[in-house]
């Protein structure tokens, strides 16, 4: 599979691996050489990966927080503006601002919100919509949604060679490995 | 967590997936249906029963737009009828879905991941159906918008935001799209093995874009995984509110069989129980139809049953208090309703539920019964008539008889109200047909982690 193209239009180099565990174990032995630009592709959500590649975790579940209290906030200004401000009602004399009243609306809306940043939030924290990537260059990359497992070094890491680099993936216990095209 | 060796213990007896399935296996067995080009003779009858209905509820609606909500049978002292019952019944049957795809993953109960999916698109299916009957009962659901929404409108008029009316709007809106967000979010890394798998280039391309380009990178799977957490977080309160919400639309009133503190949690056990029952309704008849005996195994129908008999129990429970509360109450107006109710001229109705929801349930404590598909598919459809009945009873028995004997009368319905019913158990049908031929109706990549190849050893050098 090795091509002869220049190095800069080469995405990196991608190994192909059996199982969860022996990605697991050549993704710690890459960080280990001290690769930095690393990605792996796996069927299955595999939490170590993120933290053997990535050492750091989402921003997330702050982003949600946020959400949700703006829903809230939202929720109760929106049923306060609306009742006592905007179209008051004087219904048997009752309190206009009867906050009690107010809970249900803005509980619902507290969640949609919190609901829509997370999802909103992981599609576009992940860069989703992408219909195109370079490792779907590589025709073994089908299989990473059904049962193969890949690991990329990237050509923008400072350590990366295309030859070294690829005897290294070997190394690691890989069943192929591919040059990933730009 | 005491008994966590004990959970375990017993996960391994009984293996929530069949032994002699991979990766590879369970990828086939549920991409093939949405990527095979057969239509199945079954399918394409049942589908056709489905679009008939649904062809009636079209005539149905129609003809209500044309004259008037006056075709049907609901009018004073009734003025709440099949409408509302056939609202909360639906409403009630979404709820197994979200149970299953978020209390259940909270809890970690791996069981739940053959059954999540198809449950999750039954409550979407099931609110579609339920948002139907409280749409038209306003008679003009193009001015809905304004009775309902908070928005700034020409005339300047702003819903009651202390009606309970308007919390259900709150509440349903908020759970039909927390639902299908969550839905399409499972879906994104299924879909992407479709458009792996696909050979014919349109039904990629399709499926390529529905996936938004998922190529389950490690950053992208953490994110993912994130995500799936908080929202079964949110889910459940919100599930556990919108039923109790619903609830509030009798029990904030000062209607006698309505004005009871006990409804919020009688009423979402009840959605649990009539929604568990749907699943099994479901999930018996598809699992032998597509051959999915090795992923929707006996323990699914057998912990399915289970939870119908707790929350059936509980059912039972709130019936009892209904009965106490009457009696304690020591009000004459408490205590006639429920004579009514009783032996008035619906007793037919309250006897018919007890005997289902109260007695027939209790079979469910016998093993045998728990593992006898063809009995339990009879006993599910009956719990889903046992509840139709309970809200039936509730409504029409409280309204029937007021306070002033002049003003009592008696409901029936009409043509234009069986109808509409039958209609949305037929858009129902097509729209979960549809479901079972164009998406995995499995969560795919949920079920490969039940399987040895995805787990990963502890690092013992750190």
């Amino acid at each position: 599979m090795h091509t002869n193209e220049p190095a800069n239009s080469l995405h990196g180099v991608m190994a192909e691996f059996d199982s969860a565990q022996a990605v697991v174990d050549a993704a710690r032995k890459t960080m280990a050489q001290g690769f930095t630009k690393v990605e792996a592709y796996s069927p299955v959500p595999i939490e170590e990966l993120n933290d053997i590649i990535h050492k750091s975790r989402t921003i997330l579940p702050k982003l949600v927080l946020a959400g949700g209290l703006t829903g809230m906030a939202a929720g109760m200004a929106l049923q306060y503006w609306a009742s006592i401000i905007e179209y008051p009602m004087n219904i048997g004399g009752r309190p206009q601002a009867s906050w009690i009243t107010f809970i249900v609306p803005s509980y619902e809306l507290t969640i949609l919100f919190a609901a829509l940043t997370a999802v909103i939030g992981m599609i576009v924290l992940s860069g989703l919509p992408q219909p195109y990537h370079p490792v779907f260059n590589v025709d073994r990359f089908s299989m990473a949604s059904s049962d193969k497992f890949f690991l990329v070094v990237e050509s923008a890491d400072p350590k990366f060679d295309q030859q070294a680099t690829s005897e290294f993936l070997r190394g690691t216990g890989a069943k192929g490995v591919y040059d990933v095209d730009e | 967590m005491a008994n966590h060796s004990n959970n375990t213990a017993l996960l391994e007896e009984t293996p929530v997936i069949l032994p002699g399935h991979d990766f590879e296996t369970v990828t086939e067995i549920v991409a093939e249906i949405p990527l095979s080009k057969r239509f199945p003779l079954g399918w394409i009858g049942v589908l056709l029963i489905g679009l008939g209905l649904a062809g009636m509820l079209h005539m149905a609606l129609g003809y209500l737009l044309l004259k008037g909500i006056g075709i049907w049978g609901n009018n004073i002292p009734v003025g709440w009828a099949f409408d509302i019952i056939n609202f909360v019944w639906w409403i009630g049957i979404g709820h197994a879905g979200t149970l299953i795809s978020a209390i259940l993953l909270l809890f970690k109960q791996q069981w739940r991941m053959s059954i999540s999916r198809f449950a999750e698109a039954m409550t979407i299916f099931a609110v579609a159906c339920a948002a139907i009957f409280p749409v038209f009962h306003t008679g003009r659901p193009w001015l809905a918008a304004y009775w309902l929404f908070p928005y700034p409108n020409t005339m300047g008029l702003w819903p009651q935001f202390k009606s309970p009316l308007i919390w259900d709007v709150f509440a349903v809106s908020t759970y039909a799209t927390v639902s299908i967000v969550f839905w399409y979010v499972g879906l994104i890394p299924d879909l992407a093995t479709l458009r792996d798998r696909a050979v014919s280039k349109v039904k990629a391309s399709i499926y390529g874009m529905l996936s938004l380009g998922w190529r389950g990178s490690a950053r992208h799977w953490h994110r993912y995984e994130v995500t799936s957490l908080i929202l079964a977080g949110l889910s459940t309160p919100l599930v556990l509110s919108v039923h109790t919400v619903v609830s509030f639309d009798f029990a904030v009133s000062v209607i006698p069989g309505w004005h009871a503190t006990i409804f919020p949690p009688y009423f979402v056990a009840g959605a649990i129980y009539s929604g568990f029952a749907m699943v099994l309704t479901l999930a018996i008849p598809v699992r032998r139809f597509y051959g999915m005996e090795s992923l929707i195994t006996m323990r699914h129908i057998n912990n399915m049953a289970k939870v119908m008999l707790a929350t059936g129990l509980m059912v039972g429970y709130g019936y009892a208090m209904e009965l106490f509360f009457a009696w304690y109450s020591a009000n004459p107006h408490e205590k006639f309703m429920m004579w009514n109710r009783m032996f008035g001229p619906y007793g037919w109705s309250y006897w018919t539920l007890i005997s289902i929801n109260v007695v027939m349930v209790q079979f469910l404590w016998l093993k045998s019964v728990r593992h006898n598909t063809t009995l339990l598919f009879i006993m599910s459809i009956f719990v889903n008539i046992g509840m139709w009945l309970e809200r039936f009873v509730i409504i029409v028995t409280s309204l029937n008889r007021d306070f002033i004997p002049a003003s009592w009368g008696m409901y029936y319905p009409t043509q234009w109200d069986f109808m509409t019913f039958f209609g949305t158990i037929g858009l129902f049908l097509t729209l979960f047909l549809l479901f079972l031929r164009f998406v995995p109706m499995i969560s795919i990549f949920e079920v490969k982690m039940l399987l040895p190849q995805s787990k990963v050893k502890a690092d013992h050098a750190h």
